[in-house]
C-alpha cells in the first residue's frame, strides 16, 4: 500500500517515492540552472562587443554548454518533476514503478554529467545543435542519448501512474486539466525523444568510427524533429503549469474545459511540424514542404496557443471576479497578488511569452521572412522570450509554491523573492528586444567577434547594432543576478529555511484558498442548465482579458506587416 | 474546482462554450488562415521567394565549378592573399563556395542584373549572411543551392558567415560588390 503524507496546507496528497523523485529532479535542475547561468555570463560579456571577455575557443565551449545545460539539462529535469506530481500527486495516486523512475533519473544524471564533461574536456564545442559534419568526442553524444532514455523512462512511469491511479479509482471523471496537460507533453515528449534516437544514435557510431557518413541535410531535418518539438514539450508544460498556478493562487477554473483541452489536442496534433522553422532557407527543401510544415498545417498549433493566451488570464479574471474585483476592466489585474512570486511570475511569464515570443516566432517562421532572420541573433532573442521568459520564469515562480508544499521549508528573503519574478523578467525583456533590434541590423548569432578581427576583408555593422548589443549585454548581466536570487532563494530555504511543522499554514497567507478537503469532497451534480450559467455563454465573462487579447491580436498584425514590409526592401530573389 | 481538480461536470465535453471563447477563437482561425495563405501569396506577387531548385554535388565536383568561373571572369585580386574579384556577365551562373574559413571569391556583380548564384560548401556547415542587406542562407556541403538574385542597391556588402563553423569562424568574411 503506498505510503502518503497530506500536505497540512494544501491537502494535497504525496506518495512518498513520487516526493523523492520529485525533490532530486528539482534539485538536478536547479543545479543545471546554475551551471548554465554562469555561462550566460561567459557568454553575454563576450557578446557585449565593450567587454568582449573570453577568447574564441571558450567563448564557444561556454555558449555550447550554456545551451545545453539551459535548454535541455535544466528543463527537463524540472519536467520530469511536474509530470510525477501532476500524475501521482494530483490524482493521489502511488507512482507506478518507482525503482524504474530512479533508474530513469540516475541515466538522466549520468548522461548529464557525461555531456557536460566532454564540453568542458574542449573538444565537443559544437553548440547545442551539433551539425554534422563538424564532429564532437562520442561522450558528447552518449550523454544526450543516456539522459534521452532517462527522460523517456519518466514518460513512461508518468503513463504508467496514469493507469494506476485510473484501475485504483484514485480520482472521480476526467482527469484534471493540468494533468491533461502533462499527457500532452509526453505524448510529444515521446514523439520528440524517438527523433532524437533516430539521429544522434548514427551520429554517435559516425563519431566512433563506425558508420562512415551522416547526411548533413537529413541531420537538420531529425535532428530539428528533436530540438523543436522539445521547445514544444515546454510550451505544453508551461502553459499546463500557468493554469496550476491560476488554480493555486486564485482558485481559478477552466473557463470551459473543452475548449482549453481542445487546445492541447491541436498541440499534440500539429506542434510537431516546427522543425520546418530551422529548414526555411536550406537546400533541397520544397517551398510547399516549407508552407505546410512551418504553418503547423495552417497555425492550427498557435490557434492552440492564442486559445491558452485568452483562457489561462480569462480564468484568472473570472475567478477574481467573483471575489468582488469587478470595477473597470482591469480592477481584478491590479488587485491580483502580485507580492505572491508564483502568481507574478506566471503572469509576467504569460505576457512576454504571448506578446514577444509568440509573436515574433511567428513572423520568423513564415517562409519568406526567415531570409531576413536566419540564424541572426533575432533567433535567440525570440528563444530567450519563448523559454528563458515564457518556460523558466514559469518554473520558477512554481519552485516558489513547492518549497513549502513539497520540501517543507519556510521560504527565506520573502522581499527578494517578491521582486525576483519582476527583476528577471524587466531585465530578459531588454536583452531580448536588443538582440531583435540587433539582429534586425544583421548581427550574426553563435559569433565570437563582430569586428572580424583577423579576417582578411573587413565588414562593419552600424554603430546602433553595438549599442544595442552593449544594452542586450547589459540586461543580461542584471538577468543572471536575478537568476541567481532565485536560486539563492529555493537552494537557501532548502539548507536554512525554517522546516514548517504539520500544521503550519503558509500558503494562507498568499490567500490561497484550498483546504484539506478538497480532494475528498464528493462531486456535486450540476444540472446542465446551471452550468451554461455558470460558464456565462450569454455574455463576455472576462472583458479585460478579451480587451489585452484584442491588443496582443492588434500588435500581431502590425509587426507581422511590418516585417513582410522590411523583406519587400531587400534584394529580389526568385 | 480548479483545473488541477478533475472537472466539476462530469460530462464536460457536453458544457457549451461561452460567447467570448467563439468569438475570440474564430478571429484567431481567421488570423491564422491569413497568416498562412499569405506565403503563396508571396510566392506569387511577392519579390522574395527562394527557388526550390538545389542539386547534390560533392566538394571537388562544386569546386571545379568555382575555379572555371574563376579563370574565366577574373578581373583583378583584392589583400595579401589574392582573393580574385570576378566580374560575369550578367544572367550568367555564378559561385561562392564556403570553406574554413573563407567565402571564395569576391563576386563583382552590376545593379539590377539577374544572376544564377549556384552555393555550397566544402567541409561544414556555413551560413551566407549578406550584410547590411541582411539575406541569409544554410550552406550545406554536398548541396548546391540554386538562388536568382537582382541586386538592386549598389555598394559594397559584406558575406558574414553566420553558422558557427569553429575556432576561425569569425573571420570568414566574404565580399560582394554591387556596380551601377
Amino acid at each position: 500500500m503506498a505510503n502518503f503524507r497530506i500536505c497540512p496546507d494544501t491537502g494535497l496528497y504525496f506518495d512518498r517515492s513520487a516526493e523523492s523523485l520529485m525533490k532530486v529532479n528539482a534539485v538536478a535542475a536547479a543545479v543545471s540552472l546554475l551551471v548554465a547561468g554562469i555561462l550566460a555570463l561567459g557568454v553575454a560579456l563576450t557578446r557585449w562587443p565593450a567587454v568582449h571577455l573570453l577568447p574564441a575557443d571558450q567563448f564557444y565551449m561556454f555558449l555550447t554548454a550554456h545551451g545545453i545545460d539551459a535548454l535541455i539539462f535544466w528543463i527537463i529535469f524540472f519536467e520530469i518533476a511536474i509530470l510525477y506530481f501532476v500524475s501521482s500527486t494530483l490524482l493521489r495516486s502511488r507512482l507506478a514503478a518507482p525503482r524504474w523512475a530512479w533508474l530513469g533519473f540516475a541515466l538522466m544524471v549520468i548522461g548529464a554529467v557525461t555531456t557536460n564533461v566532454s564540453i568542458f574536456q574542449g573538444g565537443s564545442s559544437v553548440m547545442m545543435t551539433s551539425y554534422v559534419p563538424m564532429q564532437a568526442a562520442p561522450h558528447f553524444y552518449l550523454g544526450l542519448i543516456l539522459f534521452a532514455v532517462g527522460a523517456l523512462i519518466g514518460c513512461f512511469v508518468f503513463f504508467g501512474t496514469l493507469v494506476v491511479a485510473k484501475n485504483e479509482h484514485t480520482y472521480e471523471g476526467s482527469i484534471p486539466l493540468v494533468t491533461f496537460g502533462g499527457v500532452t507533453a509526453a505524448v510529444i515528449a515521446v514523439f520528440t525523444i524517438a527523433s532524437g534516437a533516430i539521429i544522434l544514435v548514427p551520429t554517435f557510431l559516425w563519431s566512433i568510427g563506425y558508420i562512415a557518413h551522416i547526411d548533413p541535410e537529413m541531420y537538420r531535418i531529425i535532428w530539428w524533429g528533436m530540438g523543436h518539438s522539445s521547445q514544444q514539450i515546454n510550451v505544453v508544460a508551461h502553459v499546463s503549469v500557468w493554469y496550476l498556478v491560476a488554480g493555486l493562487t486564485l482558485g481559478a477554473r477552466p473557463m470551459s474545459e473543452k475548449v482549453s483541452r481542445f487546445a492541447f489536442l491541436l498541440y499534440i496534433l500539429f506542434l510537431q511540424l516546427a522543425c520546418a522553422h530551422h529548414i526555411l532557407v536550406d537546400p533541397g527543401v520544397s517551398a510547399e514542404w516549407k508552407i505546410f510544415n512551418t504553418s503547423y498545417a495552417m497555425y492550427l498549433a498557435v490557434l492552440a496557443s492564442m486559445i491558452h493566451g485568452l483562457t489561462v488570464p480569462g480564468s484568472m479574471e473570472v475567478a477574481q471576479r467573483k471575489k468582488g474585483y469587478t470595477r473597470g476592466m482591469f480592477e481584478w489585474l491590479r488587485k491580483a497578488p502580485w507580492d505572491n512570486p508564483a502568481f507574478s511570475s506566471t503572469f509576467i511569464s504569460l505576457v512576454i511569452f504571448g506578446f514577444i515570443g509568440g509573436i515574433t516566432g511567428v513572423v520568423m517562421g513564415t517562409e519568406q521572412i526567415n531570409l531576413i532572420i536566419h540564424n541572426t541573433i533575432y533567433v535567440p532573442a525570440h528563444f530567450h522570450a519563448t523559454v528563458a521568459v515564457g518556460t523558466t520564469l514559469t518554473f520558477m515562480g512554481l519552485t516558489y509554491f513547492l518549497i513549502p508544499v513539497l520540501f517543507r521549508r519556510q521560504m527565506i528573503l520573502p522581499t527578494l523573492a517578491k521582486w525576483q519574478p519582476f527583476l528577471f523578467g524587466g531585465s530578459m525583456t531588454i536583452l531580448i528586444l536588443f538582440m531583435m533590434g540587433a539582429g534586425t541590423l544583421g548581427v550574426s548569432r553563435r559569433h565570437w567577434d563582430m569586428d572580424f578581427a583577423g579576417a582578411a576583408l573587413s565588414f562593419e555593422y552600424s554603430g546602433m547594432a553595438y549599442t544595442m548589443m552593449g544594452i542586450a549585454g547589459i540586461g543580461a548581466v542584471v538577468a543572471v543576478i536575478a537568476g541567481g536570487a532565485y536560486l539563492l532563494i529555493t537552494v537557501g530555504s532548502l539548507l536554512f529555511g525554517k522546516k514548517l511543522d504539520p500544521s503550519a499554514g503558509f500558503l494562507q497567507s498568499f490567500g490561497v484558498p484550498m483546504s484539506r478537503g478538497t480532494y475528498t469532497a464528493k462531486h456535486e451534480v450540476v444540472p446542465m442548465a446551471k452550468a451554461v450559467e455558470e460558464h456565462g455563454s450569454a455574455g463576455f465573462e472576462a472583458p479585460g482579458t478579451f480587451v489585452l487579447a484584442m491588443l496582443l491580436l492588434v500588435s500581431f498584425v502590425v509587426y507581422y506587416f511590418i516585417n513582410w514590409k522590411y523583406l519587400s526592401s531587400v534584394w529580389p530573389l526568385s | 474546482m480548479t483545473s488541477y481538480l478533475p472537472p466539476a461536470q462530469r460530462i464536460w465535453w457536453k458544457v457549451p462554450v461561452g460567447r467570448q471563447e467563439i468569438v475570440w477563437i474564430s478571429i484567431a482561425l481567421v488570423w491564422c488562415l491569413i497568416m498562412f495563405f499569405m506565403m503563396p501569396f508571396w510566392h506569387v506577387y511577392g519579390k522574395q521567394n527562394l527557388s526550390n531548385e538545389a542539386y547534390k554535388t560533392t566538394p571537388a565536383k562544386f569546386g571545379e565549378k568555382v575555379q572555371a568561373m574563376i579563370d574565366e571572369y577574373t578581373v583583378r585580386t583584392e589583400t595579401d592573399q589574392k582573393i580574385p574579384v570576378v566580374a560575369p556577365p550578367a544572367g550568367s551562373d555564378i559561385y561562392m563556395l564556403g570553406r574554413l574559413w573563407q567565402w571564395w571569391p569576391i563576386l563583382e556583380l552590376e545593379k539590377d542584373k539577374t544572376y544564377r548564384l549556384h552555393i555550397s560548401s566544402m567541409d561544414w556547415q556555413h551560413g551566407l549572411s549578406i550584410q547590411p542587406v541582411n539575406i541569409n542562407m544554410q550552406v550545406v556541403p554536398g548541396y548546391e543551392m540554386v538562388l536568382n538574385i537582382t541586386p538592386d542597391v549598389a555598394g559594397e556588402y559584406g558575406v558574414v558567415c553566420n553558422e558557427y563553423c569553429g575556432i576561425g569562424h569569425h573571420t570568414m568574411l566574404g565580399r560582394i560588390y554591387v556596380k551601377e
